[in-house]
């Protein structure tokens, strides 16, 4: 099939090059960005990484860019045969030779033939360091130059430097960025742990020996919220800055039990669950000013809790045992018009749990069980359809990347349980965790650079 | 045996103090040799009565000891008793609850040992205990929180419907975070899922129900 693709292509390429822009479909993507490029559904564009000189920067960037290229699902990736032949795309200019300076020769006929729709160059340039150059092989044009200067493999936050470059080349295919740029927090063995998005760098951050649960990202990318636990069953919720490491305790958490909480999207408030002498549920607090602990829920008899805002914030998915059942359900985000949320069929729709809603705001992921074995959900927030996403081993908490198109979520498909990352529009699934356990995994948004 | 030996040792002193009699020094060259026994005699008169008094005193002291040893063993064998009683009451009290998968109501038998909890909770009036609910492996990890709460709820509401003051329970969950049984089977799971009763206070001297 993939063969087929790249031959059509390369006919396209080779005969009608420029008919095929007029055969070009323009698709909506990302909030009505239009993009010019054949894409049909199911069928990706062909992207060709190519080899060249060879350095420790550059080496390393090339690498992390082509998985990270290969990550964002995006892409028909194509691998060579002889990995480094296509290095004789650049020659000096014939008859030239004494300036010295080469000049690339881009063979798109090539490259086409090969079945790309577009190619990435990583290469090293005297006056800009590296240099990222995307090639649009059905145009025969550069698309995008991407120049990081001064790129040392050795220095902190490098990793992070060359992801956000290669979401900047989806971004240039697609118009919307790649998410190579994120991280993914989750509990291992009572610690949380940070891991990058292609499952590098993994990093304890809470205290060792102390149970840790229930992380969650501020929208800034640079805090954290997470449970403590004490020996009593108490646990209080803390604010962790990322970058230094410190962390203090938001004082209304303090004497109960209090977890999975969640940042309204402006990052002002926190909503969380408190399990007490009245139950469980579902609070907030203005963590911006510092006051305000409001209670949303009163449960009585049911319990309430793992609160989940909406992109907008003005409600919240949550999960309720109202009925008898753990089903999800929606209120305002000041706890008005509280009502069932996923339809319910007894005998049909299992308990379910962890709801968080997409990025986009069409979706909200949960686990529910079916067949007494957990799995994990999709619901269409709209017509409010439910949809099966895994169903291999135990699959539970979803957490959503910022693109609204990846999900990683906790399965136990290889023994125990790691955290799976799943693309929703191709099917595509990888391991990130290979720790003994992982569980609670909570993606970030898009990391910016700092610019202190 | 324990009568006899302040008397055998009483005996062994008089044994000593006739011995050490027995053998005087070597009296002075004197005049009158009557004179001289009469002398050793009374010496000797004077010798057997201190020891006699001796040996009254070392009585005496004995029986005083013994009367003090014996008031102590009394009292530690009181103490004992107390101690064993509180021990017995703790272990009524850790005596755990459990419950059936995903839920928390008190079944049957778990009432009864609570009705246990709720005897000693009633003979002690200042005892605190608190109530920490646990679960299986198998559900949601924050769900458990909620879950583990509702069953420390469910021992201590069925505790103060009885008239146990609300103020005496603190309750708290533990999720599924802290198993007692490992294993992924219906064995280690209902063993797992679980209240556990611990004492907060009051608990120093506690008084078994019915004694």
């Amino acid at each position: 099939m993939k063969r087929r693709i790249g031959l059509g292509l390369c006919a396209i390429a080779f005969a009608a090059a420029p008919a095929a822009a007029q055969d070009t479909t323009v698709v909506e993507r990302g909030g009505g960005v239009r993009i010019g490029i054949t894409y049909q559904p199911g069928v990706r564009p062909g992207m060709l990484i190519l080899g060249g000189e060879r350095g420790t920067a550059l080496d390393s960037a090339r690498t992390i860019i082509a998985r990270d290229l290969n990550y964002s699902d995006e892409f028909e990736m194509i691998a060579l045969p002889l990995g480094d032949s296509l290095t004789l795309r650049i020659r000096p200019p014939e008859g030239d030779g004494a300036t010295g300076s080469f000049v690339p020769f881009v063979n798109y006929a090539l490259y086409a033939a090969l079945g790309a729709d577009f190619a990435v160059n990583v290469h090293r340039e005297a006056d800009s360091g590296v240099v990222v150059t995307l090639y649009d092989v059905q145009g025969d044009v550069v698309r995008r130059e991407l120049r990081i200067p001064n790129l040392d493999p050795e220095a902190r936050g490098f990793r992070l430097r060359v992801h956000r470059i290669a979401d900047e080349i989806v971004r240039a295919v697609t118009g919307v960025p790649g998410v190579a740029a994120t991280q993914i927090l989750f509990i291992n063995a009572g610690r949380i742990y940070r891991v990058d998005f292609d499952g590098h760098t993994v990093e304890g951050l809470s205290t060792p020996g102390i149970n840790a649960m229930s992380p969650t990202w501020a929208p800034d990318g640079r805090h954290a919220v997470f449970t403590e636990f004490l020996d009593n069953g108490q646990g209080s919720l803390y604010l962790l800055d990322l970058d230094t490491g410190r962390r203090q305790v938001i004082p209304p958490t303090v004497g109960t039990l209090n977890y999975a909480p969640e940042f309204s999207p402006d990052g002002t408030t926190l909503a969380f669950t408190r399990s007490d002498g009245e139950g469980t549920d579902i609070y907030t607090y203005n963590l911006a000013d510092e006051c305000c602990l409001q209670r949303l829920t009163v449960g009585g008899f049911s319990d309430n809790l793992s609160p989940t805002y909406s992109p907008d914030g003005r409600r919240i998915a949550y999960v309720s045992t109202r009925p008898g059942y753990t089903q999800i359900y929606i209120m305002g985000s000041d706890g008005t018009g509280q009502e069932l949320f996923a339809p319910f069929q007894y005998g049909v729709s299992g308990e379910s749990h962890a709801p968080e809603w997409s990025p986009d705001g069409l979706n909200i992921a949960f686990d529910r069980y079916v067949s007494k074995v957990s799995q994990v959900f999709l619901m269409d927030v709209g017509n409010l359809v439910v949809r099966q996403l895994t169903s291999l081993g135990r699959n539970t908490d979803p957490t959503w990347a910022p693109d609204a198109r990846h999900i990683a979520f906790v399965s136990s498909r290889t023994g125990s349980n790691q955290v799976w990352i799943i693309d929703m529009e191709t099917g595509r699934v990888r391991q990130l965790t290979r720790l003994g356990e992982a569980r609670l995994p909570a993606w970030s948004p898009r990391i910016a650079e700092r610019t202190n | 045996m324990r009568h006899t030996l302040p008397i055998s040792a009483g005996l062994f002193v008089i044994v000593i103090a006739a011995a050490c009699g027995g053998g005087p020094p070597p009296p002075p060259p004197g005049p009158d040799p009557d004179s001289l026994a009469a002398a050793q005699a009374e010496e000797q008169q004077v010798r057997d009565s201190i020891a006699a008094e001796q040996a009254v005193r070392d009585s005496v002291q004995r029986d005083s000891q013994r009367i003090v040893a014996e008031e102590r063993r009394v009292r530690e064998d009181s103490l004992a008793s107390v101690r064993e009683e509180t021990n017995n009451v703790r272990d009524l009290l850790a005596r755990r609850v459990h419950f059936d998968f995903d839920r928390s109501n008190i079944g049957t038998d778990d009432a009864a040992i609570l009705d246990e909890k709720l005897a000693v909770l009633q003979r002690n009036p200042d005892l605190r205990i608190r109530v920490t609910g646990h679960c299986d492996e198998r559900g949601s990890d924050e769900y458990n929180l909620a879950l583990g709460n509702r069953r420390a709820l469910a021992a201590k509401r069925y505790l103060t419907d009885r008239g146990i003051a609300e103020s005496r329970i603190a309750t708290s969950s533990m999720g599924e975070e802290r198993p007692i049984a490992m294993g992924a089977n219906e064995g280690a799971w209902g063993q797992n899922r679980r209240d556990e009763f611990t004492i907060i206070s009051g608990g120093g001297t506690l008084k078994m129900p019915g004694m």
